[in-house]
């Protein structure tokens, strides 16, 4: 997305936004009759003030992360994957399914159901990409509707086929959990899981994808100029595919991490999560590069957690930070404005 | 349960479920063919709903009768003009479209939800004191069989037809229509021909504001009756599904309004038909979504958006 800016506007830009997006809520906060500093620092007392709350940070970033590599790898191939939501719930659902249904030791057990969250995933992106690549179907559209079927299709899973009609499922057994004692004792017994391992090393396996392997390569010409590649002997409708399906394993992960560590369990969802669409924000917040991912989800972590304490402690309702991230998504998405703004500057401090 | 009495549910359901849809879905057609991507639908509902309600709320004794209309009429106005943000990101300032029209969705509940809390205390409003009701036409009543079936329903259902074939004849029959969708399909050769592109595009978006607003304000005053996170799930993205089921056309967006109506309205009532009862529940759910998907696949006929949609135009470039 920021390919067309130099190197300093690409950091820059998201940096402009988020302050941008922190003043439009202040701003919001002052006009409804609150004090924006008594808010920010209840959000940020309520993220990292204590020990616990440190923990559930850590614990909302994790599958943050895992929903940024999502978006981003896509968008690096030239894709706009907005299904991560439905791939993540499906993840979710299948990581927890596996979870229940056999009895194994750790060793194996977790592995699979990690595993089968990623297959999941990778699965239910798999229709959209086909579909692209084959008919030329835009992939927007589909994994937008792919999103609802996914929510259907898990509320009824958890209904009627891996509980007995029940709203919930049984808890995973130990030996599928990504719970953690020794993260439990130092948190103060927060639920921050063994998760955020496993989401730094998908951050690492993206990079090294991605910038590193002859696959990552051709992954990114085809996002970069689809015709060019073809005539460079590339395999489009396969890259389309490929690509998609990773990204959708990596969603498919970052629900198994719901399923696994957060919650331990499935659920009937009335809405959707939201993790999947925020990751949207992260990924673009984070100039889709692994290392600015780990900062936007650690940014929205943060947002998102404090949200949770601050009407406690200064009234100011838990959407805020609602506002103040679709704020940021204006801003980053207009990078061209701030881009020429900043050019404006430079020309005019000469 | 005899077949008229089965038909008469049907059809009252899907006059019922489908105004809101067919109102939004007018109002994607609006953008899209001006060559807009409104993502966006949902998030133009949810202010729209948002709007309605408060409005309701608040005048409910100093208008009487008449509130829910003017309320309507407030959506509409609310909805215009939070649809430019999404008109000034995606063709001002070239952000791009979807992008836009997510932040579109989520600022709307996000702002909806904030200020619900901050002026009631709760998540969720009060009931509205005056919503919509089933109206019956005077004298069309009275005709035997069809009369009780088609003409005891919420006049918005059939607000939302007229405005359908309005819609059809601005975009089809009129100059302003034209040029609306030549700015969609080749807007540099709107542009040669003296079409300001930018100020179409902005009319456009500012009208499926409008339209959004205004199925959202339907949706909150005749289904849900007051307004919280949960109001809008998912009507706004059916209303999208809509516009390209029906090819982006007027017409076309109405009657897929209609049927995903009424296989919304079925996934509630299904169960009372025979036929209908052994089909999970899911998959009527997902119908709409499922149809769209095949729609776009070729299966359905094909589906061609217009051309220049979700493309920013740059003056001068070529």
């Amino acid at each position: 997305m920021f390919s067309q800016f130099s190197k300093w506007q690409k950091i820059l830009i998201p940096v402009i936004s988020v302050i941008l997006g922190l003043i439009v809520g202040a701003i919001v906060m002052l006009v409804s009759g609150y004090n924006p500093i008594e808010g920010y620092s209840a959000l940020l007392a309520g993220s990292l003030g204590e020990g616990f709350y440190i923990g559930e940070t850590v614990r909302q970033i994790t599958p943050y992360i895992f929903a940024g590599l999502a978006v981003a790898f896509a968008f690096r191939t030239g894709l706009f994957n907005i299904g991560v939501e439905g791939q993540l719930l499906v993840g979710w659902i299948a990581s927890v399914w596996v979870g229940l249904a056999f009895d194994l030791p750790k060793i194996i057990h977790l592995p699979m159901a990690i595993l089968a969250g990623a297959v999941a995933g990778a699965i239910w992106a798999f229709v959209p990409g086909l579909l692209k690549a084959k008919l030329r179907v835009h992939e927007v559209i589909v994994t937008i509707m792919m999103n609802y079927i996914a929510l259907h299709l898990c509320n009824y899973l958890v209904r009627y086929v891996i509980s007995d009609e029940q709203n919930t499922t049984d808890r995973v057994p130990e030996s599928a959990s990504l719970k953690s004692p020794f993260f439990e004792t130092l948190t103060e017994f927060s639920t921050m899981h063994y998760g955020i391992f496993l989401a730094l090393a998908a951050a690492i396996i993206y990079f090294v994808v991605l910038e590193k392997t002859t696959t990552g390569f051709e992954l990114r010409s085809v996002g970069f100029n689809q015709h060019a590649s073809e005539y460079a002997g590339m395999n489009v409708n396969r890259n389309i595919i490929l690509s998609m399906v990773i990204s959708g394993a990596f969603a498919g992960l970052g629900g198994a991490m719901e399923g696994l560590g957060t919650f331990g369990y499935g659920f009937i969802h009335g809405a959707f999560s939201g993790v999947g669409f925020d990751g949207i924000a992260v990924a673009l917040l984070g100039g889709n590069v692994a290392s600015g991912i780990i900062l936007a989800a650690a940014l929205f972590g943060i947002l998102k957690q404090g949200a949770l304490i601050m009407p406690l402690q200064s009234g100011v309702p838990t959407e805020l930070v609602e506002i103040v991230i679709a704020i940021i998504i204006f801003f980053v998405a207009s990078s061209y404005i701030i881009a020429y703004l900043l050019q404006r500057l430079k020309k005019g401090a000469k | 349960m005899d077949v008229l009495t089965a038909f008469e549910i049907l059809v009252k359901s899907m006059l019922f479920a489908s105004a809101p849809l067919i109102f939004t879905a007018l109002g994607g057609v609006f953008s899209e063919r001006s060559g807009v991507v409104n993502i966006g639908l949902e998030g133009l509902m949810v202010i729209g709903a948002f709007a309605a309600v408060v409005f309701n709320i608040t005048f409910a004794s100093a208008l009487g009768g008449w509130t829910p209309w003017i309320a309507l009429l407030a959506a509409m106005v609310i909805g215009g003009l939070f649809s430019l943000l999404h008109a000034v990101a995606s063709i001002s300032f070239r952000a791009d479209q979807v992008v836009s029209g997510v932040a579109i969705n989520f600022l709307a509940l996000g702002l909806g939800v904030y200020l619900i809390k901050d002026w009631y205390g709760a998540g969720q409003t009060p009931q509205i004191p005056v919503p919509l009701y089933y109206e019956r036409i005077p004298l069309l009543y009275d005709i035997p069989v069809i009369g009780p079936i088609f003409f005891n329903n919420y006049i918005t259902s059939y607000l939302a037809i007229f405005v359908a074939v309005i819609a059809w004849f601005v975009l089809y029959k009129t100059p302003f229509g034209l040029r609306l969708r030549s700015v969609g399909e080749h807007p540099m050769a709107a542009d040669t021909m003296g079409i300001n592109v930018y100020r179409m595009r902005y009319i456009a978006v500012f009208i499926s504001g409008i339209f959004g607003g205004l199925g959202g304000g339907v949706y909150a005053q005749t289904i849900t009756q007051d307004f919280s996170a949960g109001t809008i799930t998912g009507q706004g993205f059916i209303a999208l599904a809509a516009v390209i089921f029906g090819k982006w056309h007027p017409l076309g967006a109405m009657g897929a309004a209609m049927f995903f109506g009424l296989a919304q309205s079925l996934a509630i009532i299904g169960s009372s038909f025979p036929l209908l009862a052994d089909v999970p529940n899911w998959i009527l759910l997902s119908a709409p979504y499922i149809l769209t998907i095949l729609a776009l696949a070729g299966f359905i006929g094909r589906a061609d958006a217009p051309k220049a949609n979700g493309q920013p135009y740059i003056k001068g470039s070529r």
